[in-house]
């Protein structure tokens, strides 16, 4: 498929998980609309893309992780999960229920999520213990030896929301990582400038995210993480990096997708039929 | 049943840490997936031994503890068997939420062994003194406490903690003191099970971690004074062995519990909701207080906390007078 394809269809594909997962969130009658919406094309280049995966076999050891740090942007991810074949389209429709696989936060009960999300700022440091990992696995690799040699097992991709950069712990991770050389790791910071209750700047303004990674030993880039030929352009860059991980900061839109929420506290609204009536028209083929 | 496999005489002291990494690397030779991390500290073994054995799988990521905990949930996701070592009251100070999140609530294969647990690691003082470790972290859903009392038990419970499906805390005292050590190396170690040291038909007594060896004297003293005492070594905080629990309520009637962390909620704490609900009989606890420690050497800090075979020995007397009181 030449570029141009691809990008094309990974765009349908991004529209598609957007009408689907407005559906998921009418399941619980409010949904984590503005960060699903945002990372959207993210999440639908790792899976359908970048990953190397199989829905046949998710606990396949050599697969590649994705570890959803904010673990509420949830929705996109299962109906990108179900659009890949990890488990029936019909499951979709038990979000949120006693019971259900499918949890309110990204749950390891659910085939295809490795990292269960919802306490903020951990993911990376998770991420980083499965990059490490991934190398220990690599035979006879010393993590302390000055060159590497070795390939990992598997890449680890996490996506992390710019509000939960508030919290200590990512930079305890971002430090460790490049301390290690963990070049199998990249993070991609979903930065679409909203967290749960207004801005991220008017919050705690952390500044420059891309200078913080930068100076934390991470090589970065920044891109329009709502543009999928950035997106696929940049997660192809991660693999030629070697001795570093890599940051992409994604600017992104919160709700994008839905014109009438975009850039606006999308981050966790009821959802109404109307709602769903209009996303399906604005998102339609 | 008084086990077969206590030692004769209590003339070797060792050390549970050096015990617990000498079983590591052993396990780590036999099976690739055995990794060791830790923050900076613990010093010496942890670092020097297994370093030198494993080099490719041992992982240092600094003053760091939450993320030592939440990284080793990662490397548990990449297949391996972390264990991951910490000071106690960092641990679960520190790491209280990553604990629950990252490795109970996703059922991660992650050992962690909490160092310099209990009040009686007095140098640092209080700043450096878990007393709340089981209470805080019994109540954490799915988790395995194991609390060895000696060197021969660390090292069973670092291999049955290996063999153990799911998330395991290994309780550890200080890392740089020796303790008398209690069992022969044939010791029938089982997580779950309490081990009967002393038998007895007055009163039990339940220990745990280093104190069991003290409780085990005043045992045998009180016996030369006619009382015969049950102990149990609680090698397991959770899941508790609640049959040797409610038997020992039913067949001595009283309980004196005994541990070097707090009382409330405790190993006092989780005999006593065992007792009230299955078989209601005296209860008392010997243990910290409602209170800090404080800084001073093990001997000093245990005489400050009350917690010294002289206070289990009254805490004995004063259940045997009740439980004779209500007799009548």
């Amino acid at each position: 498929m030449g570029d141009a394809m691809l990008v094309k269809a990974l765009e349908a594909t991004a529209r598609k998980l957007r009408r689907e997962s407005l559906f998921v969130m009418k399941e619980m009658g409010v949904g984590w609309l503005g960060g699903s919406f945002s990372s959207a094309d993210v999440v639908t280049a790792l899976l359908f893309y970048r990953m190397r995966h199989d829905p046949q076999k998710p606990r396949w050891p050599e697969r590649d992780r994705l570890i959803i740090s904010k673990g509420h942007s949830c929705e996109i991810v299962y109906a990108a999960l179900a659009e890949a074949g990890y488990f029936p389209r019909e499951e979709l429709k038990t979000y949120s229920h006693p019971g259900a696989r499918l949890q309110t936060h990204v749950n390891t009960r659910t085939p295809g999520i490795d990292y269960s999300g919802g306490s903020l700022g951990l993911g990376l440091s998770f991420a980083v213990g499965s990059a490490a990992g991934a190398y220990v696995h690599a035979t006879d690799a010393n993590l302390a030896a000055p060159v590497r040699r070795y390939a990992a097992k598997f890449r680890v991709y996490c996506v992390v929301g710019d509000g939960e950069c508030n919290e200590g712990q990512v930079w305890e991770a971002a430090a460790n990582a490049s301390h290690y050389r963990l070049d199998n790791l990249t993070a991609i910071i979903d930065h679409n400038h909203f967290q749960s209750t207004g801005m991220v700047e008017k919050k705690m303004n952390m500044l420059s995210l891309a200078d913080k990674f930068r100076s934390f030993g991470w090589e970065v880039r920044e891109i329009d993480g709502n543009r999928m030929s950035d997106v696929v352009a940049a997660l192809d860059w991660t693999g030629t990096v070697e001795g570093k991980p890599q940051a992409i900061i994604a600017q992104t839109v919160k709700g994008k997708g839905l014109p009438a929420y975009e850039n606006t506290n999308c981050h966790f609204v009821k959802i109404t039929d109307e709602m769903i009536t209009i996303g399906q028209e604005a998102l339609k083929d | 049943m008084k086990t077969p496999h206590l030692r004769a005489k209590r003339d070797t002291a060792e050390s549970l840490y050096a015990a617990h990494n000498r079983a590591l690397v052993a396990l780590a030779r036999r099976d690739p997936r055995i990794v060791s991390s830790y923050g900076d500290f613990p010093p010496g073994e942890v670092g020097e031994v297994f370093g030198k054995e494993c080099p490719d799988r041992i992982m240092d990521v600094g003053i760091a503890e939450g993320h030592l905990v939440t990284s080793a949930a990662g490397l548990a996701g990449a297949g391996l068997i972390p264990f991951t070592h910490c000071h106690g009251i960092f641990g679960v100070g520190r790491a209280y939420n990553q604990i629950r999140q990252n490795v109970a609530y996703d059922q991660r294969n992650v050992k962690i062994v909490l160092c310099n647990c209990g009040v009686t690691w007095g140098g640092l003082g209080p700043s450096h003194q878990v007393v709340e470790d089981i209470a805080a972290l019994r109540a954490i859903p799915k988790l395995a406490i194991l609390s060895p009392s000696d060197a021969v038990s660390c090292e069973k419970a670092t291999c049955a903690a290996a063999e153990y499906a799911g998330p395991v805390i290994l309780r550890l005292p200080s890392t740089g003191d020796v303790y008398p050590t209690l069992y022969t190396p044939d010791l029938d170690y089982r997580i779950g099970t309490a081990i009967c040291i002393h038998e007895g038909r007055d009163v039990t007594i339940l220990a745990t971690g280093i104190l069991v060896a003290d409780a085990l004297r005043v045992a045998e003293e009180l016996a030369q004074a006619g009382v015969s005492v049950r102990v149990l070594d609680m090698q397991t905080i959770k899941p508790l062995d609640e049959t040797a629990v409610v038997a020992a309520a039913r067949e001595t009637g009283a309980l004196v519990t005994v541990e070097d962390g707090t009382i409330l909620g405790g190993l006092g704490g989780a005999v006593a909701e065992v007792t009230a609900e299955q078989y209601p009989v005296v209860v008392r606890r010997v243990g910290v207080k409602d209170r800090f420690g404080n800084s001073g050497t093990a001997a000093q800090v245990k005489a400050d906390c009350e917690i010294t075979p002289p206070f289990v020995r009254r805490a004995v007397e004063e259940a045997l007078k009740t439980k004779a009181e209500r007799a009548k």
